[in-house]
């Protein structure tokens, strides 16, 4: 079973490398750079959010952060565009990192409700900041990050990106699951479940929650400053977008909060379908009103979002074929043990019980 | 200067009177529901849309257009929680910023089609917001009458709010509910019922806030953005689910924002605002008169 998985991933993987050398439509793996892209920020954004039960709507803050230093750091380095330019993302992410510690000193010190308002409103005040701070962010007209070298051209534009993005993604995706497998990640977890018993227990709660606070700001900053080279200008509505806000959120938990596969299997349903809305719906109303729809629909038919429901699916499908088998008494113990061994996502307590 | 500044203060707290109507709406389902509303903006961007199709295509005056937006909204509201807030059974919290963003989103498309308003800048018009005597001296200075009558307004209808909060059998049960859910369900208070009609108020009352809103200020569908991020911020200041903290952070907060723009610049005005906020925070992370959050039962 542990075999058949990797060999799983492992071609999952090959796929993933190999499409774009397949698929040579440059719309096709634009919209795939949008999906690594995405499924990167979600997954670190899960990093917090998922583990901690903490909904935090202001990674945009760290996004913006991440493109504005990007380009920031490009321009005053006077660095050529070109394969050099992709060294910057992982300072980009620091510097978003290091911005997350006083917001999520700030913001931490409340509980779950005001928690999310108070990061809704981080993101407003570095938008404002973003059109305000002119000598450093020029305004609303924006910097421009460096050219990429012309002969970049063509289909093989987005190939660099992509690479780089799915690096990055490859990356959090490998974070989260440390985390997730390790007495911290088990820390977080408890957090969600139950903050004062967690606390009483001995965890750390604070410096817990701060750390992977951080940590999740610093992989939505490299995010961010890939997406800013990727576009070429960056300009505050960009950089500090609601949109990305919510999307993200939204992601997450329409793969499954707290899951390792959820925010890639969330990226990678809505981030396609929102860039086919965009090319495909002209009235900006229209498409507000098609995005806005789907995402009630996300909503209201899937609450408990993919990972979880496939999860339980699955959980019943394997016990009432055992049930035709074996005796039903043995039936309970062997489902529960047997299966969380082989999925780590399975140590996730069931949704239930914080709710 | 002292002049420029007793203006400010003057206009800061009128202003701060709706501000204060939009914003109990709010703060009150959160009270009653634990659901952040951030479709409020639209709705209040909605109310101000329907007074100009009343005032535009039927010549409604303003405030008696009230009479008919104001029951219409509360019906929407209605129907906003039977459809889409009271099917969340768990995660309500976070689920309901969603749906309620996807609400916003709804809306702000609705209004911003090409063919129903676009993406113009739109103002409400009457004798009392542009007409050639539509201002009146005070102190010195010129204040249009719309001012005044938008903080009657407020303080007419928050009245009735605090009476319906604090005098009626709903009232009570209003309360109970927003002291402990499961207590109130206990002793036979149709909690179910209560946050249908806290919602229903709420939408109403964002409706009115959304008349004067836009005889002050220049509107279009994108306005909600704006419009919900202060009121985040006033409700945060004055303790989530505290009605007399929203309207007491409703005008400070103005009055600090209309004053800061006069001493400093109109660009800074909001961003002390949300400073503001993060100061009072570090002190008070509950809020002036919230409760801290402590563990669910």
């Amino acid at each position: 079973m542990k075999i058949l998985k990797i060999v799983f991933l492992l071609a999952l993987l090959a796929a993933v490398i190999i499409f774009p050398q397949v698929y040579t439509d440059e719309t096709a793996t634009t919209i795939a750079v949008f999906t690594l892209l995405f499924a990167a920020a979600v997954t670190g954004w899960n990093i917090f959010s998922g583990y901690t039960g903490y909904i935090a709507l202001g990674h945009a803050v760290y996004y913006g952060v991440g493109a504005y230093a990007m380009a920031l750091m490009a321009q005053d380095w006077h660095v050529p565009g070109g394969y050099v330019t992709f060294l910057l993302v992982p300072l980009a992410g620091l510097v978003a990192a290091i911005f997350a510690v006083p917001f999520g000193w700030i913001a931490l010190r409340t509980r779950r409700h005001t928690f999310i308002v108070i990061t809704i409103a981080t993101f407003f005040i570095m938008q404002l900041m973003a059109y305000n701070l002119r000598n450093i962010t020029n305004g609303s007209a924006g910097l421009s990050l460096p050219l990429t070298p012309p002969d970049w051209s063509g289909a093989f534009f987005n190939l660099p990106f992509y690479y780089v993005a799915l690096a990055v993604l490859l990356l959090a995706l490998a974070t989260s699951w440390w985390i997730r497998n390790s007495k911290f990640g088990l820390g977080l977890l408890a957090i969600r479940d139950d903050e004062d018993r967690a606390l009483g227990l001995g965890v750390k709660t604070g410096p817990f929650k701060l750390i992977a606070f951080v940590i999740s700001a610093f992989f939505v900053g490299m995010v961010g400053g890939l997406h800013a080279y990727f576009n070429g200008s960056i300009y505050p509505p960009f950089a500090f977008d609601a949109f990305f806000d919510v999307s993200i959120a939204l992601m997450g938990f329409l793969g499954g909060m707290g899951t390792l596969a959820g925010p890639i299997i969330g990226a990678s349903l809505l981030e396609p379908t929102q860039q086919y809305f965009t090319l495909y719906l002209s009235d900006g109303g229209l498409y507000l009103i098609a995005y806005g729809v789907l995402f009630l629909a996300v909503i209201l038919l899937l609450p408990q979002g993919i990972v979880p429901t496939v999860r339980q699916l699955w959980l019943k499908w394997r016990a009432s074929r055992k049930q035709d088998e074996a005796e039903p008494a043995l039936v309970a113990v062997g489902v529960g043990s047997g299966e969380s061994r082989s999925l780590p996502e399975n140590q996730e307590r069931k949704e239930g019980v914080n709710s | 200067m002292v002049q420029l500044i007793f203006e400010a203060v003057i206009t800061g707290i009128l202003t701060g009177g709706v501000y204060a109507l939009m914003a109990s709406g709010l703060t009150l389902i959160f009270g009653v529901m634990e659901i952040i509303n951030i479709g409020h903006g639209a709705l209040v961007i909605l109310g101000a849309y329907l007074s100009f199709i009343l005032q535009e295509k039927f010549h409604i005056d303003l405030f008696l257009g009230l009479l008919i937006t104001m029951p219409l909204m509360f019906l929407l509201g209605l129907f906003i929680e039977w459809a889409f807030i009271r099917p969340l059974k768990r995660d309500r919290t976070m689920l309901s910023i969603l749906v309620t963003f996807a609400i916003a989103l709804i809306i702000e498309g609705t209004l911003g089609l090409q063919n129903t308003f676009g993406t113009d800048y739109v103002k409400l018009h009457a004798w009392y917001v542009d007409s050639s005597n539509a201002s009146f001296q005070i102190g010195g200075f010129y204040l249009a009458y719309i001012y005044v009558f938008a903080f009657l307004l407020s303080a007419v209808l928050l009245a009735g709010l605090y009476f319906l909060l604090y005098r009626t059998e709903f009232g009570y049960s209003l309360r109970a509910s927003m002291q402990n859910r499961t207590a109130a369900q206990l002793i036979g208070i149709d909690v179910e019922r209560i946050s249908a009609l806290t919602f229903a108020i709420g939408v109403a009352l964002a409706a009115a806030g959304g008349m004067a809103f836009g005889a002050t200020t220049s509107f279009n569908p994108d306005s909600h953005y704006d419009l919900i991020s202060r009121l985040l911020v006033i409700i945060i200041l004055g303790g989530m689910g505290s009605l007399r903290g929203a309207l007491i952070a409703s005008v400070v907060m103005l009055v600090i924002e209309d004053v800061t723009a006069v001493v400093w610049s109109p660009v800074w005005a909001t961003t002390v605002f949300f400073f503001l906020l993060i100061v009072i925070l570090l002190v008070r992370p509950q809020g002036l008169f919230g409760q801290l959050e402590g563990r669910k039962q």
